[in-house]
């Protein structure tokens, strides 16, 4: 067999051997000129971002980790309750600053998708992901307990898929919404802060985006995970294009002519103090339809149709574009649970 | 079972992050194994179930990284107190037995500790020199001048995924001192981390994904040749009750590089600072802030508003930019500092003062004992928020009965970790230098004759209590009863006159000339190349620093009235034999906003009573 002495030829003569007996194969592999793994990271570097918005009191940190999905500035990252429409800043690698605009957030899958103004930029290709199997190498890039700042680099750690698998988001074990197919990894991504960030094969192929903070309340063990970009495509898409927005509102004439409203379907709102105030459930009125689709006091009304309601006057408004005569599907966040009901306005019950 | 078998193998085997025997063949065959691995698992599953093995690369590339890992732990040391009930990590750097720990590892011990190394035996160790701004000690383990010793390699050449590998005592559990290994990548380089409310600052350091748990503090982070890159010393516990997140950090060994040559001192070491604070604008440019007009470099020209471009060779883009090329410096330092107004960019050179007073060094690094990075409790709960430092609780350092042989190294001092390093210091130092004045005869006066660039004569005669200057420009004389202070008044030779009193008087009684003479370490002497020897004597209210290179020249003279001015200072170059005695050929003198040189020709030592 071949000595430790590995010379460039035995390398090469290796390399040819196996490309030619993949070939063979039939074998999917890529050009034997691989980059160094410095320069995959240094490529993948550049297409992460910082995101700052809301928090920064009571142990929410208001940072988390992003990258970037088109040349014009299309972020991905995680929805969280940093992401505050009104003030979120991302910062390029290179220190570039921007003003970002929340273009949408599915909070089923737990992705958000944000824009800058700027062109040219290097990215991350979603239609390119890969997938991944057990025990593949990966490298997970984020800017973990806000580290870096301005154009210093992202935290980078190594580590394998341990499996891939569905996230149980049972209440009371793992408290989360999401519970889709995720890769466990064994490196500690869980940080704070590294929400958002990227998930990577050693080629720097990008395969998913890194996961929330999650402990397991039963053994009191922290999860480190990662959500696969193939999960997330379709939503991203969707995002990308206008959906799971507030839509501008309608002209008068293409108004229903009867616009719905939380009160006809015996929702009552809590008090809408705030400029946002979310839109929690006070009360369901016994024998309406809200209380005959299900939906219990105290839960977050998240989506009407696919049109994020970040507020009681969003979900109002959102409800205004729908006639009385049409049913309405509405998401609620119960505890850590997503519900989806479909509600339809009629006579109470008697 | 057998393809999910051989999955295991490909998925565990970290082959490609094997050390490297030569960088661009480690390249190439990380590239070949990423890129066929994938077809490894089919090809050579026949070969894994016929011979149980991986391929001979692999398996030679496992053998290399098991020898350079065996090496390393050779000289990986577990250190604990005296009452050995605590303890950290630390790594030999030299065959006599100097080795590398945390300031928060070394002070619970005392002055004294015990050092376990994978041989099996236990050394006595001694303090030699603190840094606690840096959280860094320099240790001497006794007994041997052979010791198993860690060669030094280049943080600054470390790439983010470069891999790297830790070793220590993590939880205390090697009885038989076996360091623990854990591997991981460098996940980032040049990190700043806040000093956080106590006195460690962690400027410029490594963070690495290897675990570094509590107990770890102190030992090595090895490249993969086997060279010690940094002190693992900090790490991010968060949430996990001070256990591994694979957030660790470590000061970069290309700092304490430039502190070694001061910590070997013996003394309680300070970092340095500019004088001045700086902060981004909205444009991102960092500028300063504020300044002291007490500091060298506002003496030099800095002035607030004025854009820092580089520092230290660094460009500067950030303010955590910044102060990562400042952490590195001990006080004293001289460092290249560029900085832009109004288009037009000043380059300067500055003395580096100190991040404390004397005094207040002293005092947060005696006032504020540290202990070892604390095993968790069960049922403590982590802390959330910001990276935390190894805390420092309010603990006595251990009082037990030093042993015989550390006493024999071991001298107390005020200012100082282990007095009795200076005295080693300043020995050798002063031993390696031949002034003038060795030989018979010579105390009597000196007479030194020289010319100026311009060629006219300039000639000195010394004494003991006087010292006249024969210039062109005029005739000056300064004798012992004047005040020193007058040396640094405006348009005085005074300063240089004084500076070569002093240099006779150490040429001709040494340290026993001066009150309170110490070894300050090694700094740059720009625009020089390379470290030079210093050692500070004090004289009548006046600070001579006299700076000697590698073999022993003198090569400057400086005299200080106080920190907040600018020194008089006096170059040697060119020595050459006259007579006998090694004699600089050339002189350069800076003070009072002048320079001049000339060239010495001529040496006479007269007989007559130099007083």
């Amino acid at each position: 067999m071949i000595r430790f002495s590995l010379t460039t030829s035995t390398v090469i003569r290796w390399s040819v051997a196996l490309l030619v007996v993949a070939v063979l194969l039939g074998a999917n592999t890529t050009s034997a000129a691989d980059p160094s793994l410095a320069r995959v990271i240094d490529l993948a570097q550049a297409k992460m971002v910082k995101i700052y918005g809301a928090g920064g009191f009571h142990g929410m940190q208001g940072y988390q980790s992003g990258f970037l999905i088109s040349s014009e500035g299309h972020v991905l990252t995680a929805s969280s309750y940093a992401l505050d429409p009104d003030r979120i800043t991302v910062i390029l690698n290179d220190g570039r600053r921007y003003p970002a605009k929340l273009l949408g957030d599915d909070p089923r899958l737990e992705v958000a998708v944000l824009k800058i103004e700027a062109v040219s930029l290097p990215y991350f290709d979603i239609a390119k992901a890969v997938s991944l199997t057990d025990g593949t190498r990966i490298l997970a890039l984020s800017n973990l307990f806000n580290v870096a700042m301005g154009d210093e680099q992202a935290s980078v750690q190594s580590g394998t898929v341990s499996v891939l698998t569905r996230l149980e988001g049972r209440r009371g074990v793992f408290e989360t919404p999401y519970h889709g197919p995720i890769y466990v990894l064994d490196v500690a991504t869980n940080n704070q802060g590294a929400l958002g960030g990227a998930l990577l094969t050693f080629r720097g192929e990008l395969a998913g985006i890194l996961g929330r903070e999650l402990r397991n309340s039963l053994n009191n063990t922290w999860l480190s995970y990662a959500v696969p970009i193939d999960q997330l495509r379709q939503s991203i898409d969707e995002i990308k294009a206008g959906k799971f927005i507030a839509l501008k509102e309608l002209p008068p004439e293409k108004r229903p002519a009867r616009p719905m409203d939380p009160g006809l379907l015996g929702i009552n709102l809590v008090p809408d103090v705030l400029e946002r105030t979310p839109a929690y459930v006070d009360q369901v009125r016994p024998g309406t339809a809200a209380a005959r689709a299900g939906i219990q006091p105290d839960d977050l009304i998240l989506l009407v149709g696919n049109r994020l309601t970040q507020s009681c006057k969003a979900l109002r408004k959102e409800l205004e574009m729908i006639d009385q005569a049409d049913a309405v599907k509405i998401t609620v966040l119960r505890g850590q649970e997503l519900v989806e009901v479909t509600v339809q306005a009629g006579p109470d019950d008697k | 079972m057998k393809i999910h078998a051989a999955i295991k193998v490909a998925g565990t085997l970290r082959v490609p992050s094997a050390p490297r025997p030569n960088p661009q063949v480690f390249q190439q065959f990380r590239g070949f194994w990423r890129t066929t691995h994938g077809v490894c698992l089919l090809l050579f599953l026949p070969h894994i179930c016929s011979a149980g093995q991986p391929p001979a690369e692999v398996m030679a590339a496992e053998s290399q990284r098991i020898a350079v890992m065996a090496k390393a732990g050779s000289s990986v040391l577990a250190i604990f107190d005296p009452a050995e009930q605590g303890g950290g990590s630390g790594v030999v750097i030299t065959a006599d037995g100097y080795a590398l720990s945390n300031f928060h590892v070394t002070h619970p011990c005392g002055n004294a500790m015990k050092c376990g190394m994978s041989d099996g035996r236990f050394y006595d160790a001694v303090i030699v020199g603190l840094d606690p701004t840096g959280d860094v000690a320099l240790i001497k383990l006794l007994g041997r001048d052979d010791f198993p010793h860690a060669e030094l390699g280049d943080s600054d050449r470390l790439h983010v995924g470069d891999w790297v590998f830790a070793m220590g005592n993590p939880f205390l559990l090697a009885t038989d001192f076996q360091p623990t290994v854990t591997s991981g990548i460098i996940s980032g380089v040049h990190r700043y981390q806040f000093p956080d409310g106590t006195l460690l600052e962690y400027a410029d350091c490594l963070q690495t994904d290897a675990s570094i748990n509590p107990g770890n503090s102190g030992g090595p982070l090895f490249n993969g040749l086997g060279q010690v890159v940094g002190i693992n010393g900090r790490c991010s516990f968060d949430k996990r009750n001070r256990v591994s997140v694979d957030v660790g950090y470590a000061v970069s060994i290309n700092q304490i590089k430039n502190f070694l040559g001061v910590l070997r001192s013996g003394r309680i070491v300070d970092h340095a600072t500019l004088g001045a604070q700086v902060a981004a604008d909205d444009q991102g440019r960092v500028l300063v802030a504020n300044i002291l007009e007490s500091s060298d470099a506002y003496r030099r020209g800095l002035r607030i508003d004025d854009e820092i471009t580089s520092f230290a060779g660094r460009p500067i883009t950030t303010p955590n930019g910044f102060k990562n090329a400042l952490g590195i410096f001990p006080k004293g330092w001289r460092v290249p500092l560029t900085y832009r107004r109004e288009n037009k960019t000043y380059p300067i050179y500055v003395r580096l003062t100190g991040v404390h007073g004397r005094e207040q060094l002293i005092e947060k690094t005696l006032g504020r004992p540290a202990q070892p990075m604390p095993l968790p409790k069960p049922g403590e709960k982590g802390r959330k928020g910001q990276p935390k430092l190894p805390q420092l609780p309010k603990m006595e350092p251990q009082k037990l009965p030093m042993p015989e042989v550390v006493k024999k190294v071991f001298a107390e001092k005020h200012g100082f970790a282990n007095y009795f390093f200076n005295k080693l210091e300043q020995d050798r130092v002063l031993k390696l230098w031949k002034p003038p004045g060795d030989a018979k005869g010579t105390r009597g006066v000196w007479t030194l004759v020289g010319r100026l660039q311009s060629g006219k004569e300039v000639s000195f005669r010394m004494a003991d209590s006087e010292v006249e200057l024969k210039a062109p420009a005029g005739d000056s004389k300064w004798m012992l009863g004047s005040k020193f202070a007058e040396a640094f008044l405006p348009g005085s030779n005074n300063g240089l006159l004084s500076a070569m009193f002093l240099y006779r008087r150490m040429a001709l009684d040494g340290t026993k000339g001066f009150s309170d003479v110490y070894y300050l370490g090694t700094l740059p002497l720009p625009p020089q190349e390379g470290l030079f020897d210093v050692i500070v004597a004090p004289y009548r209210g006046v600070e001579s620093w006299f700076y000697f290179d590698l073999h022993g020249q003198l090569a400057a003279v400086e005299i200080y009235a106080d920190e907040h001015s600018d020194p008089w200072d006096i170059h040697f170059s060119q020595y050459r034999d006259v007579d006998g005695h090694d004699l600089p050929g050339h002189v350069m003198v800076h003070g009072n906003g002048s320079v001049f040189e000339f060239d010495f020709d001529q040496f006479r030592f007269s007989d007559e009573a130099g007083k």
